[in-house]
């Protein structure tokens, strides 16, 4: 089936099979390959992407269904050359170990702190309930999505 | 994890996602938010031939006032019902529950209706809505029928819904006393289904995961209305169920929480102003 997404600001038309995930069409199709495949449960958050202008688990939503709507990744979160405050927070604050849970839990807090701009640690920690680090390293998670709302405080 | 191959259609319209049902029958299924279905799909362990997509139908995701109830759309999605002034107001047990679903990505996809028609004795609000004791208008070619909770969950994930009928809104009476609840959920992980849980409203009680189907707490409620006092009332928890033994805990082990439970969200339930 054809299907028509907006990915990052950009067009993109391509005939996909009906069942294709958003996740494989980002990858596969997109080439945007930031977004990772963890559990492929909707579990652990790593493919999380934001649908017009929302936090989703792009495993657990058909291309399809993304048709005529629009989809950002992390590659589209800098503008400029200028990293987006939560990447420049994530980079401040050492929010990351191995890095394979960072895209999804970099979209996870843009999408949070859309929501809530001010959060406290703990509606950080609650917001994040749906993205998994095996690495395990929260603390410094949490405190770049405090410093990022932090900045946006100032910046505003 | 790919599902088997299936025809994607998108309805824009209620009555073209019945047209829709009507045409393909058995073999077709309608996808709401998808974040119950897709992940049986994906597991092979539901493989509809054709998916009507309702992703579209933006008129039926509302919350609305109607003097003795309140009116939510099939297609409200469960961040929408969590952050409904409405709701927090007239029903707080519901709006609290919604904010427990899953995680804030499922809550933006997942809609009240698909968890109810979905019917998973897993799912919370169907419990939530039983405790509630909330009425659904289903549409199907010949109009539309009222089906009350208590008649609704016939079977593990069967429901009184007839195939080329569309569940289209949920009606929630407003409690006699809307502080009088308390939502309980026992889980390894935040994110996971619910071990075992329960909703508490005015001295009804829905219990999660405690047999094939969602389910009332009916030993529990008789006690209650005998004049038991919670504590008593919650020993009843257990009673009438039939919950399984997985790989998440025993039967023996989920009755004991049940019971724990219970127990709790009347306390809580009776201490709210």
């Amino acid at each position: 089936m054809k299907v028509d997404l907006t990915v990052n600001g950009k067009d993109i038309t391509a005939d996909v099979e009906d069942r294709m995930l958003l996740v494989h069409f980002l990858r596969d199709v997109a080439d945007l390959t930031a977004t990772n495949v963890g559990c492929d449960t909707t579990s652990c958050g790593a493919c999380t992407v934001l649908l017009d202008g929302e936090s989703v688990k792009s495993c657990t939503v058909l291309a399809a269904q993304a048709s005529g709507h629009q989809v950002t990744t992390v590659e589209g979160l800098a503008a400029n050359g200028e990293m987006h405050p939560v990447q420049r927070a994530f980079h401040q604050e050492h929010g990351l170990q191995c890095g394979f849970c960072t895209p999804g839990m970099v979209m996870a807090i843009v999408s949070l702190l859309k929501e809530n701009p001010d959060p406290t640690e703990e509606q950080v920690r609650q917001g994040l309930e749906g993205n998994l680090c095996r690495c395990t390293g929260y603390h410094n998670i949490v405190r770049a999505a405090l410093a990022a709302a932090s900045e946006g405080k100032v910046s505003a | 994890m790919i599902p088997s191959s299936f025809t994607y259609k998108r309805a824009g319209s209620a009555e073209e996602a019945l047209d829709l049902a009507a045409e393909h029958g058995d073999d077709a299924k309608f996808l709401a938010g998808g974040h119950s279905l897709l992940p049986l799909m994906k597991l092979r362990l539901a493989a509809p031939e054709v998916i009507i997509d309702l992703g579209g139908l933006r008129d039926l995701s509302y919350v609305t006032d109607q003097g003795s109830y309140v009116a939510i759309g099939a297609l409200t999605r469960h961040h929408d019902v969590e952050h409904s002034e409405l709701l927090g107001r007239e029903v707080p047990l519901l709006a609290h529950a919604a904010g427990r679903v899953g995680d804030p990505q499922i809550r933006h996809r997942g809609t009240i209706g698909g968890s109810i028609a979905h019917a998973d004795p897993a799912s919370d609000l169907p419990a939530v809505l039983l405790a509630l004791d909330a009425t659904l208008v289903a549409r199907g070619a010949d109009g539309a029928r009222e089906i009350g909770m208590g008649e609704f969950f016939q079977g593990l994930f069967e429901t009184a819904l007839e195939p080329d009928e569309l569940l289209t809104e949920i009606r929630v009476p407003k409690p006699a006393s809307p502080g009088a609840w308390s939502f309980q959920k026992f889980t390894q992980r935040a994110i996971d289904w619910a071990i075992v849980g329960c909703a508490v409203q005015d001295g009804r009680v829905g219990l999660v995961n405690m047999g094939g189907t969602p389910l009332r707490a009916a030993a529990v409620e008789a006690a209650l209305a005998g004049g038991a006092s919670p504590a008593d009332a919650a020993a009843h928890a257990a009673e009438g169920t039939s919950a399984a033994d997985d790989i998440r805990a025993t039967r023996a082990y989920r009755e004991h929480l049940a019971r724990v439970l219970v127990a709790r969200a009347l306390s809580e339930a009776n201490s709210r102003p």
